[in-house]
């Protein structure tokens, strides 16, 4: 396997009115394609600001970044803005679906961005959204779904771009038990076919799922362990 | 897709979207109202004074036509002269002054015009028929009511009025020809017009041969240039005023409209624009999670502000086109008021509908909606990703 990501000696400090808070103290992580990793710790150990770090939606203080051989903290807006698009999902905690748009719509947002034809996008949306069991609900707007339904369709917006990396944060933090087991059986699916995940996550059972674990503490990795779930 | 978001976006809070667009549109008619009156009223005049051809005035110098009650001597000579240039197609002598009907002990006063009905360009007949004979006399429809005159009826006229010896200097039986419509007079003017000869010998010996105004056509208007520099040298104590200087006269004394309607044109727009900015910065506030969003999963800063813009552009748009039917509805009503003004031409018409005003004042708004929508866009989709998830996480 080679290296998708290649995190080096990474800091990110968050400057105060006297001081700085320094949420990541020289975090050294390389993920393999094809992996899939769980990032787990306290409140506050940084594992947001790793997850955001490795999503190139923040730069570090210090340290390097490297996405598909990329360092992408030195990259220009348009230019992260544009790499995000094609090669990075995001799934949230709070789903953050656009609510005007319908489950189809907010799947081909990205598509569309990325300059996706319209026939292609229709074809692709479908499929990912039958993909996530949700075929049938294509039409229906954010708020006529339920939690894991909305989730599923927000994991089907991350993968519309056919991304080499699918980053969550969180992903079961708003579910119920059974709900939140059902993403995390997608998201085995997903790695099972080729996709490359990083989820950073509380709950044991999605930690678990996964087949690496780093352990975060104080901004610092303190552990880095295989799985045995 | 960005179009459907915006509209998306606009529908999601429908209430307050219709009311924006109510907001708009206010400010849209009182815009359009107000281009319509800076330049209607000048392409109402200009229309009226070239209504009937006539590209040139002639006036006793120093004054407009029927400013004061100066006249100019020697009109048969100068008509003669005037006819017989070859560029010249038309020349219509006009003499203004006022005749009492009377009626045993009163009178009522009037405004008549001497004309040669063969050349003149003041009025049209509405019925009847044109003062063909020397003691025939047409009038407006004022006139008409006021003295309860019909077509046919022979009425005593006299003009010349001696306020010390109370006495006119001409008086004559006329007989009323027809109902005409005047054009230059103002809204509520009792007006006759009677043939020029007629009128000057009414007048006494003071107005013998003597006209308030020439009304001159040309063959071709392109040739005003030469005619009029040939007028000024033959007719030094007469002021020639083509189209072209009415109007700098006019819009010298318009100067007021147009610093009001300027004024309250700007004072719409700026409202507009503080509307839309509000509305737009208050939904963009209410939706800064999605937005960062949208920035995180790739779309770029650019088609965030143009998606936002057009929110702002989509209110403004409808908003314009809904204020543009409300302006001409409001105009029509303000132009039945303002045509009352006293002393002004009841034809002209203070707010003129034109294309371009209408074109003008959504293309303003129009803009407006895209720099009112700026600034909220460029923030929102300038917010920085990392922490703008964080808080909103939190919250």
């Amino acid at each position: 396997m080679t290296a998708l990501v290649r995190a080096r000696d990474v800091r990110r400090d968050y400057p105060l009115e006297r001081d700085a808070v320094h949420a990541l103290r020289g975090v050294s992580l390389e993920i393999e394609r094809g992996e899939y990793l769980a990032i787990v710790g306290p409140s506050g150990c940084g594992k947001s600001s790793l997850l955001n770090l490795l999503g190139a939606i923040d730069a570090p203080t210090s340290g390097t970044v490297e996405i598909e051989g990329r360092n992408v903290g030195t990259l220009g807006d348009r230019e992260v803005t544009d790499f995000r698009l094609r090669h990075i999902g995001f799934v949230f905690q709070r789903f953050y679906l656009l609510p005007i748009l319908t489950a189809r719509e907010n799947v081909e947002l990205p598509m569309a961005e990325a300059g996706v034809a319209t026939a292609e996008r229709r074809q692709r949306s479908t499929e990912l959204l039958r993909y996530v069991d949700l075929g049938d609900r294509v039409r229906h707007r954010p708020s006529q779904l339920s939690g894991g339904e909305q989730q599923r369709v927000a994991i089907a917006r991350a993968l519309a771009n056919r991304p080499s990396l699918l980053l969550a944060d969180e992903p079961t933090g708003e579910l119920d038990a059974r709900t939140g087991q059902e993403i995390i059986s997608l998201f085995g699916r997903l790695n099972a076919d080729g996709t490359t995940v990083v989820v950073v996550t509380h709950d044991e059972s999605l930690a678990r799922a996964a087949r690496r674990i780093v352990h975060m503490r104080d901004g610092e990795i303190v552990q880095d362990e295989v799985s045995r779930g | 897709m960005r179009l459907l978001l915006a509209l998306a976006s606009l529908r999601r809070n429908r209430a307050r979207t219709i009311l924006a667009v109510l907001g708009v549109a206010i400010a849209a008619a009182m815009l359009l109202d107000m281009v319509m009156l800076s330049t209607g009223m000048r392409e109402s005049f200009r229309e009226l004074l070239l209504s009937r051809g006539f590209q040139m005035r002639l006036t006793p110098r120093g004054t407009l036509p029927f400013d004061t009650e100066a006249s100019i001597a020697g009109a048969s000579a100068i008509t003669d002269s005037l006819r017989a240039r070859p560029e010249i197609d038309l020349v219509s002598p006009v003499l203004g002054a006022s005749v009492h009907v009377l009626r045993g002990d009163s009178s009522i006063t009037t405004f008549a015009l001497g004309v040669d009905p063969s050349s003149q360009g003041d009025y049209q007949i509405a019925s009847g028929h044109d003062v063909t004979a020397p003691n025939t006399f047409v009038a407006n429809e004022d006139f008409l009511r006021a003295t309860h005159a019909r077509i046919g009826d022979t009425l005593r006229i006299a003009a010349g009025f001696d306020p010390q010896l109370r006495t006119h200097s001409g008086e004559r039986a006329l007989v009323l020809a027809g109902r005409a419509r005047f054009l230059y007079l103002a809204a509520g003017q009792l007006a006759v017009a009677i043939p020029l000869r007629t009128l000057q010998e009414m007048t006494g010996a003071a107005r013998e041969d003597r006209v308030s105004l020439f009304m001159v056509r040309l063959r071709d208007p392109s040739r005003i240039g030469p005619v009029k520099r040939w007028m000024r040298a033959a007719l030094p104590t007469i002021d020639v005023i083509s189209t072209a200087d009415a109007m700098a006269r006019v819009d010298e004394r318009l100067s007021y409209f147009r610093q009001l309607s300027a004024i309250l044109g700007a004072v719409s727009l700026i409202v507009g624009f503080l509307l839309v900015t509000t509305l737009v910065t208050v939904s963009v506030n209410e939706r800064v999670g999605e937005i960062v969003v949208m920035r995180a999963i790739g779309v770029s800063r650019a088609h965030v502000v143009q998606q936002i813009v057009l929110e702002g552009t989509a209110m403004s748009i409808m908003g314009a086109v809904l204020g543009t039917g409300l302006g001409l509805i409001t105009a029509r009503y303000l132009n039945a008021i303002l045509s009352r003004f006293p002393g002004l031409p009841a034809a002209i018409d203070f707010f003129l509908f034109q294309p371009r005003a209408a074109w003008t004042a959504i293309g303003l708004l129009t803009a407006c909606g895209v720099l009112a929508g700026l600034y909220p866009a460029w923030r929102a989709a300038s917010l920085p990703l990392a922490s703008t998830l964080r808080e909103e996480a939190v919250a």
